[in-house]
């Protein structure tokens, strides 16, 4: 999940903007028809591919790579040997496809993530994505007698559908929470803290110990906004989290919103933040935490991965859910924030749907799934995909962090539904908070003004969250 | 006669092609954009008037990246040719002067190549470098300030909304300065050594020499550096993006960067153009004012 903007990628970028313009003149003849490329559906081909039909697939180069594609690439052929496969692979999603969709051109299958993602937002609401219900309904490639549908952890289909469409489909499976170095926390014989009260409390014990008790990445605050949700979905049930997700007038003035930005400004107050954080992106906050300077960060299950190359051999990252904030709280202390990440769209207008419908099936089969997380060390929308494959000690804990909860993961829409909500909105008004700028109180005004902008914006489209 | 013409016409034709499809059409179709609401993934959009130009009129954010390009406007320029003309004179002239002529200072050459070598890195590496050595903890700016002892001047400078629009400003001058001493020393070369043996027989400070002999002479050189440096200013986007990405809350953003996440993170390419056809006309109007005001009688030599 890192991403690097390089100047060839930015002069690309440039010429996108021209080359969108140049196009938009020509391109009134987008609508080739899908349905050209439909073969004969049979069991073994109940998505009906024609064999013949030439794949197109775009993969974003970003943290996970490129190379679990190829593999996914090489069943696809295994199964439909007369079709060409075309990879590619960009770190400049937008800039590289959005001519493409102008022009009615667009691959089969878009791996849509990373720094440049093409805005959600806009893509539904230009009917640019093929509806996945079709491969939902669809028997598994393991089981003909469990469909697709089954096969996936709960909450993948929400985070990918768009009223009541099921999108895009959000192939890893990235747990968020608050991590520490369980290698620590022994040593000093500390443990996990399930309340507040109790977080404050050892946040003094390791200050005193000489270690910053947090860090965060200042200069992606929004990474400390995770937390935040997390314990207000918590203490005031998803309902708070769904009027968020409706921008709904007041949702971030709800109390529970309230209280848990109040928790956890109260670490920037008592200085339990590590001092320059405000200053770091996440790569320099994260490195500081490997390195045993700050005891807690929050993030995503992507974080073994991308520390992989500084994170000391017996360090023991480990995840645990936000601690509880009252004793009421609506959700239990296992409930934690589990979504999908990694998009894969299928464009509408690709010229074979079929075969990119049916290379999603391909991805969502044990093989396929079991083979990603072996590559990237994630764990992936399939239930059960990594048993019986050696996880690293972060992702291990991941595993127990799902199991432990029984089903009371849950998450928040309004960042994919408004991208720019989060990134620009949220992550300013944190970054403000947490360098003390502001208080709680003001950081919800702060949220919920952007976030009421945004509902009176008449060029965004608005989502229903049920 | 004739043929004359059409040998010219067929190597006039080609580039002037290539410069009306790749430059001239797209500059005239933002225009038209600019007028639509066009979200930039579909074929098909509806024309929305002045619309979007109202919008910029009420856009807080615009307005804040505008004022940074407006800082930068009036400061880069001015910072940059200041230190280029002062290191350019002090290796072409700032040394002692014997029976040969006046000589730079001792060291020239190493000088010239040490200014030069930002010119050498690509913009990318600068930002990510720059990027690092602001870094609070692990960055050398800190480290340096530690070392001196100057502890309480150690802050997470991009952290902070005070200081990191100028860190920025600070990283932009440092990637320019270099160049610009090479294109000043290059005019000071033309400059005939006697004028400066002759104004030092005639008593004349070193400073003297510089203000109202050197910079006269070079003055047409400051002139372009001075819209190249004015173009630098109205974009920024590049340094500003990898270093700050605007942030923290808007804080070191530019309208270049509002431009390219207006269109490629909101897709609202029609807004989009809008910001870019108010920067065409800005960057329009700055050139054609600083070629007015640095307008001056050309000097014989």
């Amino acid at each position: 999940m890192t991403y690097r903007i390089s100047r060839r990628g930015l002069l690309q970028g440039a010429a996108g903007v021209a080359a969108a313009g140049t196009l938009a003149g020509c391109a009134t003849s987008g609508d080739s028809s899908t349905d050209a490329a439909k073969g004969e559906v049979s069991a073994a081909n109940p998505l009906g591919v024609n064999e013949d039909a030439p794949l197109e697939v775009v993969i974003f180069n970003g943290g996970f790579g490129e190379e679990y594609a190829k593999a996914h690439q090489a069943i696809y052929k295994e199964r439909h040997p007369k079709a060409e496969i075309k990879h590619s692979a960009t770190q400049q999603i937008a800039e590289t496809l959005q001519p493409r969709f102008v022009a009615g051109d667009p691959p089969d299958v878009v791996n849509n993530s990373g720094g440049s993602q093409i805005d959600f937002n806009g893509l539904v609401a230009q009917g640019a994505l093929a509806d996945l219900g079709e491969l939902l309904d669809a028997p598994s490639l393991d089981d003909p007698n469990k469909k697709v549908r089954d096969t996936l952890l709960p909450g993948i289909v929400d985070v990918g559908s768009y009223d009541g469409k099921f999108l895009s489909l959000n192939y890893a499976y990235s747990a968020y929470g608050i991590w520490y170095s369980e290698k620590l926390f022994e040593a000093k014989g500390w443990a996990y803290p399930k309340t507040w009260d109790e977080m404050i409390a050892l946040c003094k014990t390791i200050k005193a110990a000489g270690i910053a008790p947090w860090t965060y990445p200042g200069k992606h605050s929004r990474y400390m906004s995770w937390p935040i949700l997390a314990a207000a979905g918590k203490m005031g049930g998803v309902e708070v989290i769904k009027a968020i997700d409706n921008l709904e007038p007041n949702a971030w003035k709800h109390e529970a919103v309230k209280a848990a930005a109040e928790a956890y400004y109260q670490l920037a107050v008592d200085g339990f933040l590590q001092p320059g954080a405000e200053g770091m992106d996440h790569v320099q906050s994260q490195t500081e935490w490997c390195r045993g300077k700050a005891a807690f960060v929050s993030c995503g299950s992507w974080l073994e991965n991308e520390q992989k190359a500084v994170t000391p051999p017996d360090f023991r990252m480990a995840v645990a859910p936000t601690p509880s904030l009252s004793t009421s709280d609506k959700l239990p202390y296992e409930a934690f924030r589990g979504t999908g990440s990694e998009p894969f769209i299928v464009p509408a207008k690709g010229k074979n749907v079929r075969g990119g419908l049916d290379y999603l099936r391909v991805m969502l089969s044990q093989k396929g799934a079991s083979d990603f997380t072996r590559k990237v060390s994630s764990l992936t929308a399939v239930q059960g995909s990594s048993e019986g494959i050696e996880l690293g000690p972060g992702l291990t804990s991941v595993t127990k962090l799902i199991d432990a909860s029984q089903g009371s993961a849950f998450t928040w829409l309004y960042s994919s539904y408004y991208r720019k909500l989060e990134r620009e909105r949220v992550d300013a008004a944190c970054a403000e908070l947490f360098a003390k700028r502001i208080t709680a109180a003001e950081w919800c005004d702060k949220v919920q003004k952007s976030a009421d902008e945004f509902a009176q914006d008449p060029a965004i489209k608005k989502y229903k969250r049920v | 006669m004739r043929g004359k013409r059409l040998f010219i016409a067929v190597f006039l034709i080609p580039p002037l092609l290539l410069y009306g499809i790749f430059v001239v059409s797209p500059y005239a179709q933002a225009f038209q954009i600019a007028g639509t609401d066009w979200s930039g993934l579909s074929p098909t959009y509806d024309f929305i008037g002045l619309d979007n130009f109202r919008r910029l009129l009420d856009d807080g954010y615009f307005w804040n990246a505008l004022r940074h390009n407006g800082l930068l406007l009036l400061l880069l320029p001015v910072i940059t040719i200041l230190l280029g003309l002062f290191f350019a004179s002090m290796i072409a002239v700032g040394g002692r002067s014997d029976r040969v002529g006046v000589h730079g200072v001792r060291g020239a050459g190493f000088y010239r190549v040490v200014y030069f070598f930002p010119q050498v890195l690509s913009v990318a590496i600068i930002g990510v470098l720059w990027k690092e050595m602001y870094a609070p903890h692990t960055g050398a700016v800190n480290g340096l300030l530690r070392a001196v002892g100057l502890d309480g001047l150690a802050v997470a400078w991009l952290g902070d909304p005070r200081f990191s629009f100028w860190c920025v400003m600070a990283v932009l001058i440092w990637m320019n300065v270099g160049f610009y001493v090479v294109l000043f020393s290059a005019a000071m070369q033309s400059i005939p050594r006697d004028l400066y043996e002759a104004a030092l027989l005639d008593g004349a400070s070193r400073m003297t020499t510089l203000v109202k002999l050197t910079v006269p002479l070079v003055w047409d050189t400051i002139q372009v550096a001075w819209v190249y440096l004015a173009i630098i200013a109205i974009d920024g986007f590049a340094i500003v993006q990898i270093i700050t990405d605007g942030g923290p809350s808007s804080s070191s953003d530019v309208v270049g960067l509002r431009l390219y996440k207006t269109a490629f993170a909101d897709g609202q390419f029609g807004y989009a153009s809008a910001i870019g056809v108010a920067m065409f006309f800005l960057t329009l109007t700055v050139a054609a004012m600083f070629l007015r005001v640095t307008r001056r009688d050309r000097v014989e030599l």
